[in-house]
């Protein structure tokens, strides 16, 4: 069935990147918040597996909206 | 309000007997309340030592004052034991669940071990919420499984509900003894088979089952021993709970409360005497029903099965049920919606002659009132003269600097006055220009409170500006509402920065004005801006005073004064705007002059005020809608401008040919229906034969409807009062018009023609099986001449269900946004334009993802415009 389609390529799934531990590290001190006070992300997310992210790992989300583009964080965590 | 700890469980127990005797300041004896000198009796429903309500006596528990004594509980002793009424069915599961000899549970001893490791390895855990009885839903469906088949019940893991549904074993497991049947008949009254169970049998029975097995059957036995439901003694609340009050006349008039404990003693009493006077056990269980029926309704007067207890003038007594339950309850009406001071409410009507900010405050309001005013070295002659002042602006109350507030009477008020000093605080009337906010239920979003200025007014109502109707939903047509007056001058400056009206202009939902003219207004603006419109200079300086204009224009037209003109000068200097109507002419502004085009609803409630907004600010928009609304008014009515039967009525050439659209569409519909019954008919892609016909026919019928439109606009024409308001988006629409002066038109439920009837047809007035236009709620008659019966109840058909549609769509659209405003209550867009909730957590990084706030997006065009285009997928 659709098993083989790989969901990144859909237009509505937004691009996901794993960011750096360097770089989530310079965006907690931006929002001056510890880990868990970011979104959180089931690890079993089709987008997470597709990306490879582990546990733990912040992903940048950058969506394209009516307006402009934006940049959403998340973190992994287990299910 | 960010929930750092959870409540796992709350537990509920009973009081034993020990424990109400513990907890009692008095044994209660006397069934009365006060002597003939007005004092407290010994031993009494008020006696002294459960607490005080009249000032200048002390507790004799605590030794407190009225308001710092708490109040003490006492008891009265049953002489003989009653049945809690609202444990009733947890003793009828008990009695039905235990063998009726030996007391102990009827189960069999497989199923019992079975039970008994549950129990023991925590999965049945004793005492929660039910009284005691606990379970998942799964334990529960898993138990009734397997006593089904063994057929003996399992009760320590099956919910109250369904353990009653359990069979009864036979025979008991321990003694060998068969069992009778066990009923129970509301409230109170248990049966073994035919033989009524006395409560202190019941009670006995109760008391011998055994610890272990309450356990198993789900109860804490060391907080809910199940005799504890089986009062011996009863708890008396404190007389705080139950205040007497005293009438005009110096009666006493006591709480519903104590009548009712007055009743329960005086039975006791009776029962007393009776039982140590030997008399026959019929009387005695005649008066023990008596004094189960007392204790019954003093819990809950609205108990099933039992008339309620009646107060001497037929009323019946609001017992303890009757305080808490429902939305006059403790709850619904005291502690999730309580009253507060400084505020005032009455019914709202119309003013256009004060300002969008300002709300009329009747004089009896201003003058209940109050502000408090600091009292300094710099306005203590102003404040001394408030206190002095005969009437209206007058100060009340004095705060003096040691605490102590003094009440500014006529014989007081000259050493008030000599006694002022700077640091005291007087509390003065309203006055006009005072800071208040005004609101009218439902509260649906901010702008349903916003800050105005008080203007002191005769009359009984709250007067307010037409223009901020839309923001409040407010119409006069009874209409109340609401206003606070702010204490502190932190409230004050908060809501004129954050609430005032003219800063709501633009809806912070859509970015367009909310406060804005309508209906009269923009027919009023329409006229003039029109082409033909024109004035003498007499008029032109009536409508530019009116506009708190002093600068009177060139004439542009000869001697006299376009319309356009006088509206320009309203309109700031620097306004260019160039749009298209909705009449389809351009609107062209240039340098704050209307050069060519009439305003329309769009133009100025929209473009005009959300420009202004942009451009000028809250002010400029303020007095632009105070001063056009009244020119526009003052405007139209010279001119005149009203509506009657006449702008409804067509021509004799236009009937014709309304009577020839209406008979064409059905000859139409005919055909179709021929085609249809000669199987003629082409199916539409995806659709029956009969949906295909429904479809057209419905075509057909709504193109008949749209003809007659044309034919009615023409007919009736642009100098026709009610279709100008429906072009201009004042009032009404041309579908209103059409109904009227035409043709009502198709109705429909649920989309589709009218079916539902008797069976075959929607009206018996029909032929069986027709398919005709007439037969299935073609209305070809117009409301001026009047429907026939037929169309009539086929009207009605649809107007039923639009009405049922509004109806529920507003109860569930209101759920909905309740549930939606609680989730989200306590986000704030932080000053890093991050939105957190109040634990700091983050839900989204900009706000909307954009961070555009849409109050201000329309100064930007471009980004305005780019949120209507449609998501795509770019490749
Ligand atoms: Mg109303
Ligand atoms: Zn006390
Ligand atoms: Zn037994």
């Amino acid at each position: 069935m659709l098993g083989e389609k790989k969901h990144i390529d859909h237009f509505l799934v937004p691009l996901h990147e794993i960011l750096p531990k360097e770089e989530a590290e310079k965006v907690m001190v931006f929002y001056k918040s510890p880990l868990t006070a970011f979104p959180k992300i089931n690890d079993s997310d089709p987008i997470v597996k597709q990306i490879g992210a582990q546990v733990g790992d912040m992903i940048k989300i950058t969506r394209k909206d009516a307006t402009c583009e934006n940049v959403y964080y998340r973190v992994v965590y287990e299910k | 309000m960010a929930i750092e700890k959870m409540i796992s469980h709350i537990k509920f127990s009973l009081f034993s007997p020990e424990m109400v005797r513990k907890l009692s300041a008095e044994k209660l004896l006397v069934p009365d309340t006060y002597n003939e000198d007005g004092y407290p009796i010994d031993g009494g429903l008020v006696d002294q030592r459960l607490g005080v309500i009249d000032p200048g006596l002390r507790c004799k528990t605590c030794g407190g004052r009225m308001r710092s004594c708490p109040g003490h509980f006492g008891h009265i002793e049953l002489v003989r034991p009653v049945i809690h009424p609202e444990f009733s069915r947890v003793i009828y599961v008990l009695l039905k669940s235990t063998c009726q000899h030996c007391h102990h549970i009827l189960v069999k001893k497989r199923q019992r071990s079975v039970v008994k490791k549950k129990v023991k390895k925590g999965e049945v855990v004793p005492g929660a919420a039910d009284l005691g009885i606990i379970t998942s839903k799964e334990e529960a469906v898993k138990a009734l499984e397997s006593a089904d088949e063994a057929e003996a019940p399992i009760l320590g893991s099956v919910p109250l509900k369904d353990a009653e549904k359990v069979k009864k074993v036979a025979i008991c497991a321990k003694c060998d003894k068969p069992q009778a049947i066990v009923s129970f008949v509301k409230p109170s009254a248990f049966y073994l088979g035919k033989k009524q169970l006395l409560p202190s049998d019941v009670r006995d029975w109760l008391a011998d089952i055994p610890n272990e097995e309450l356990q198993e059957l789900g109860f804490d036995p060391v907080y809910a021993r199940p005799e504890w439901a089986i009062i011996t003694a009863l708890l008396v609340p404190p007389v705080t709970v139950r205040p007497s009050i005293t009438l005009e006349t110096g009666d006493r008039s006591e709480d519903d409360l104590t009548h009712k404990l007055v009743d329960i003693m005086r039975i006791n009493q009776r029962l007393e005497a009776n039982i140590n006077a030997g008399a026959p056990q019929l009387i005695i269980e005649d008066l023990w029903e008596l004094l189960q029926y007392h204790v019954t309704t003093y819990f809950n007067n609205e108990t099933a099965n039992i008339p309620p207890a009646r107060h001497r003038s037929g009323r019946p007594l609001k017992t303890l049920s009757q305080r808490l339950k429902g939305k006059e309850g403790r709850f619904r009406y005291n502690l999730s919606g309580k009253r507060v001071n400084f505020s005032a409410r009455t019914v709202i009507s119309p003013d256009p002659n004060i300002s969008i900010n300002e709300v009329g405050v009747p004089m009896m309001v201003a003058e209940e009132m109050t502000i408090p005013i600091n009292v300094t070295d710099w306005n203590i002659e102003a404040c001394k003269k408030l206190i002095l002042s005969e009437d209206y602006p007058k100060a009340l109350y004095v705060l003096r600097t040691d605490g102590k507030r003094a009440k500014v009477t006529e014989k007081t008020k000259q050493e008030i006055s000599d006694n002022l000093t700077s640091g005291s605080i007087i509390e003065r009337q309203l006055c006009d220009g005072d800071t208040v906010l005004f609101n009218r239920q439902p509260s649906l979003h901010r702008i349903s409170i916003m800050r105005h200025k008080v203007r002191v007014m005769p009359g009984k109502s709250f007067r307010l500006n037409l223009v901020v109707t839309p923001p409040y939903n407010a119409d006069f047509d009874g209409d109340e509402m609401n206003l606070h007056v702010p204490q502190t001058d932190e409230a004050r400056v908060e809501a004129e920065l954050l609430m005032s009206v003219e800063g709501q202009v633009i809806s912070p939902r859509h970015g367009h004005a909310i406060i804005k003219p309508q209906e009269d207004f923009v027919s009023g603006a329409y006229f003039m801006t029109r082409d033909a419109t024109e004035f003498t200079r007499e008029q032109a300086c009536q409508l530019l005073a009116i506009a708190n204009i002093t600068n009177l224009p060139e004439p542009d037209r000869g001697q006299k004064y376009s319309g356009r003109l006088l509206f320009s000068e309203l309109l700031p200097k620097d306004l260019n705007l160039k749009i298209k109507s909705k009449l389809g002419e351009v609107i062209e502004i240039k340098n704050g002059l209307l050069l060519k085009g009439s305003l329309e609803a769009r133009a100025y409630e929209n473009e005009l005020i959300e420009k202004i907004f942009h451009m000028h600010g809250d002010q400029a928009v303020r007095t632009f809608l105070d001063s056009s609304t009244r020119m526009c008014i003052f405007g139209v009515t010279l001119h005149g401008f009203s509506v009657d039967v006449s702008n409804y009525t067509i021509g004799e050439e236009s009937v014709k040919k309304m009577e020839a659209v209406a008979s064409k569409a059905r000859k139409e519909v005919d055909g179709l229906v021929m085609q249809f019954k000669n199987k003629t008919l082409e199916r539409l892609p995806g659709r029956s034969l009969r949906e295909t016909l429904e479809e057209k026919i419905m075509a057909i019928l709504s193109r008949a409807r749209d003809a007659s439109g044309q034919i009615i606009e023409k007919d009736l024409g642009m100098d026709n009062n009610a279709i100008i308001m429906a072009k201009i988006g004042a009032r009404g629409s041309i579908l209103n018009a059409i109904q009227m002066s035409a043709m009502v038109g198709q109705q429909a439920v649920r989309g589709k023609r009218l079916t539902r009837g008797y069976g075959s047809r929607p009206l018996l007035h029909f032929k069986k099986k027709s398919l005709g236009a007439d037969a299935h709620g073609f209305v070809s008659s117009c409301f001026k001449i009047g429907l026939t019966p037929q169309e009539f109840f086929f009207h009605s058909m649809g107007g039923r269900e639009s009405l049922v549609n509004t109806a529920i769509r507003t109860a569930r659209s209101g759920y909905m946004q309740r549930r939606l405003i609680n989730a989200l209550q306590d986000m704030v867009v932080q000053s890093d334009r991050s939105v957190r909730d109040s634990r700091g957590v983050l839900i989204q990084y900009t706000f909307g993802g954009d961070g555009a706030d849409p109050k201000e997006v329309g100064a930007s065009r471009q980004a305005l415009e780019k949120v209507g285009e449609e998501l795509e997928p770019d490749d």
